[in-house]
């Protein structure tokens, strides 16, 4: 009796927090449903945002992907002084606001960037940046990083053991491309293909910066115009259900591929692959160099833009930046609030709690903010929730990451100290402030951290809901670019980009501090 | 009096009967060859290992549902008996509090018992700065704190080199001793068996015999113990 209590006790927060998830989930889904009323309010052009969101996201996975191949095998097998910091660097885009990557694609790309001014010299014709292309561009330089990382991870997986017999059977690159680096491509690349995919399926900042019109424009930015535009809650409910059934598909797919681990901190160390000579050298340093100038370009453009328009920024942006932080603050820490009860529950053998923990997954951020729309409209006016409703739903969507970077410790803990733990009678709060937060801290802090960027720099739900003088950091910015004001809006991205790493490095350094 | 009244536990096809009953304060060695289940056994009283049929008791008291912390024992583990993150005395004083409010007079406590399993003044240090023989004194004096009437030990020593496991068997036998406590030891040594616990437990083929006499039972083994011990005819 005791027992039974205590062990309901124990699971009690994991209950919460999965009711919360699945209240909030398929709360909104059902709004979206029932408002939807089938699919027979959409249009031709709907169709389209179908047809380009599967182009597009298809496209960007494939070249990311192929791209990433050449980057990962060169990081793999070459060693050189800062290796180690580019691999962190190809982590960061991960965090980096989709609004600033634009903007620094914008700045190399552009009109009057540096490619169009070389090929204008030239005598050449431009390049636009708007449009698929555009869109399909962004999105690369957005994945092949993390492509590349998981990728890299595969070449990690094989064995010292097999590379140390392929050196002593005497095997060039060739037969090691055959018979080691093959097979592993062939169990990773489906994974990353996919990862890469789901990403783009839900793509909204880019394709409203972008893409939009007739030929770019994504089911995320259809809903999206259909609300804002059309006044059309019905059409873009009916979009919605679409984008539902378009990432449960993916999901589906997903579940039968192994997924590579892009975030996984245990990246290889002095694996004794052959580093050959010849051709392959310059092609490796190629890789590595051309990565870093598509990778680093852009960024330094737009940085070096920003800060000399730092001083004369607007002066809306601060209480913007203001909003901002504690939106990614509070969502940082509901994330973890959600997340480490749900991962200590799956560790505990509750399959039940996983599931629930991934179901944001088949939302986008687009269709739980129309679906919260449709719900609290009655209740009070959009803009005044603007700010609890992005911050609800980035934590939300959120709590998945969290999980795949929590559960792996929290069986680690359990298997390390759960029967001493249950042997000295250790329970409840006790257990989370001696045992499970001191144990747990680090990838907290990094997951909290990841969270918290992920919200600093979004642009989805508040586009829905707010209003100007509600705006977040990223919305202000989006506003300055819509306006032309390109100084300000550069110096607007420096700020956002800054703060960004900074939430970011404040709770992982709060981890790691805490960390025992 | 600690009674195994027909107890059976299962995992998948594997099964282990017990029917036995043990005297307070008696010191006892677990016998038999590995996966015959001494661990399984020792996890089943502290409350780790769900029982299949029957009962445990202690002094007439059904532990079933009780929860391992509340049973009247004290456990070490082969490893793991100490948080890693924890200093000593934060380790010790889990064994008075589990939720670490401690008075004065606790720390006083804590001092004592460190000073009696020979580790004076090395309460503010992290486990890993102490060998595996202090570590397993540190968890030792932990039990001392909880001053239970049962202390189960499961191979926590065998790590350890012979000199240093023979001082530790001595240092359980003294707090035996001093608490009255009933202890079982779990070992694959004779040697240990035959120096620290006048009387035996084997575990082999599925079952629990005993208690035996130690040292007859290992001068003249039953066969399947004779088996593991390389002495079989």
């Amino acid at each position: 009796m005791a027992g039974g209590l205590r062990r309901l006790s124990a699971g009690l927060p994991a209950g919460l927090a999965a009711g919360a998830l699945a209240l909030l989930v398929l709360g909104t889904l059902g709004a979206v449903a029932r408002q939807a009323g089938g699919f027979g309010g959409l249009r031709g052009s709907d169709l389209g945002a179908l047809r380009f969101t599967l182009m597009q996201a298809g496209a960007s996975a494939l070249i990311s992907v192929a791209l990433a191949v050449p980057l990962a095998r060169a990081i793999a097998r070459r060693r050189w002084p800062g290796r180690q910091a580019f691999v962190t660097a190809l982590g960061a885009p991960f965090l980096m606001p989709v609004i600033v990557a634009v903007m620094a694609l914008i700045a190399v790309f552009g009109r009057s960037g540096a490619l169009n001014r070389g090929l204008d010299a030239l005598g050449l014709p431009t390049l636009s940046i708007y449009g698929p292309q555009g869109v399909v561009l962004a999105h690369v330089f957005l994945n092949l990083p993390f492509a590349a990382r998981m990728i890299l991870q595969g070449w990690a997986t094989i064995p010292a053991e097999r590379i140390r017999l392929a050196r002593s059977l005497g095997f060039g690159p060739a037969e090691i491309a055959r018979h080691l680096e093959r097979p592993m491509l062939r169990a990773v690349l489906p994974g990353a293909v996919l990862a890469v995919f789901l990403v783009c399926l839900t793509s909204f900042a880019v394709a409203m910066t972008l893409g939009g019109g007739p030929r770019a424009t994504t089911l995320e930015l259809a809903i999206y115009q259909a609300f804002r535009f059309d006044f059309d809650p019905g059409r873009a409910a009916s979009l919605g259900l679409l984008q539902v059934a378009l990432c449960l598909a993916a999901l589906a797919a997903a579940a039968r591929v192994a997924r590579p681990e892009p975030l996984g901190a245990g990246l290889e160390q002095g694996r004794a692959l052959p580093a050959p000579g010849g051709w392959r050298r310059l092609g490796d340093g190629l890789a590595i160099a051309l990565a870093t100038l598509f990778l680093l370009a852009p960024l330094a453009a737009v940085t070096a833009r920003g800060l000399a328009g730092l001083a004369d920024l607007p002066p809306g942006i601060w209480p913007a930046a203001a909003r901002s932080l504690w939106v990614a603050v509070g969502s940082g820490v509901l994330t973890l609030v959600l997340a480490l009860p749900l991962a200590l529950g799956v560790a505990r053998g509750g399959r039940g709690l996983e599931l629930a923990g991934m179901l944001p997954l088949v939302a986008s951020p687009l269709v739980l903010g129309t679906g919260l729309f449709l719900l609290l409209r009655p209740l009070a006016a959009p803009a005044d929730l603007a700010l609890p409703v992005t911050l609800a739903v980035n934590a939300a969507l959120s709590v998945p990451f969290a999980l795949r970077i929590l559960i792996p410790p929290a069986r680690q803990l359990r298997d390390d100290y759960g029967r001493l733990a249950a042997a000295l009678d250790l329970r409840g709060l006790a257990r989370l402030r001696l045992l499970v937060l001191p144990r747990l801290a680090r990838p907290l802090g990094f997951a909290g951290g990841v969270a918290a960027a992920f919200s600093m720099g979004d642009l989805g739900v508040i586009a829905l809901f707010a209003a100007p003088d509600r705006a977040t950091l990223p919305f202000y910015l989006y506003g300055l670019m819509g306006s032309y004001r390109l100084d300000a809006a550069a110096a607007a991205a420096t700020l956002l980009v800054a703060l960004t790493f900074a939430l970011f490095w404040a709770f992982d350094q709060g981890g790691r501090r805490a960390s025992a | 009096m600690l009674r195994l009244e027909e107890v059976k536990i299962r995992q998948g096809d594997w099964q282990l009967a017990a029917d036995l009953s043990l005297a307070p304060g008696a010191r006892m060695a677990v016998l038999g060859p590995s996966g015959a289940g001494k661990s399984t056994l020792l996890g089943a009283v502290a409350g780790f290992v769900p029982l299949a049929a029957g009962r445990i008791l202690w002094e007439g008291r059904d532990l079933a549902p009780l929860e391992p912390g509340a049973r009247p024992l004290s456990i070490l583990f082969q490893d793991q008996n100490l948080f890693a993150h924890l200093s000593v005395a934060q380790n010790l004083g889990l064994g008075i509090s589990p939720a670490l409010r401690l008075t004065r007079a606790d720390h006083a406590r804590i001092d004592r018992a460190l000073e009696r399993v020979g580790l004076a003044g090395m309460g503010a240090r992290k486990p890993h700065a102490l060998s595996g023989g202090q570590q397993g004194r540190v968890a030792l004096a932990r039990a001392l704190l909880r001053a239970r009437p049962m202390l189960l030990l499961d191979e926590p020593f065998a790590a350890l080199g012979p000199a240093l496991k023979s001082e530790m068997l001595d240092l359980v036998a003294e707090i035996a001793a001093e608490s009255g406590s009933l202890v079982l030891l779990v070992t694959h040594d004779p040697a240990d068996a035959l120096r620290f616990a006048p009387h035996a437990l084997v575990v082999a083929e599925g079952r629990t015999q005993g208690p035996f006499d130690t040292a007859p039972l290992l001068a003249d083994p039953p066969p399947a113990l004779a088996a593991y011990l390389g002495r079989g005819g």
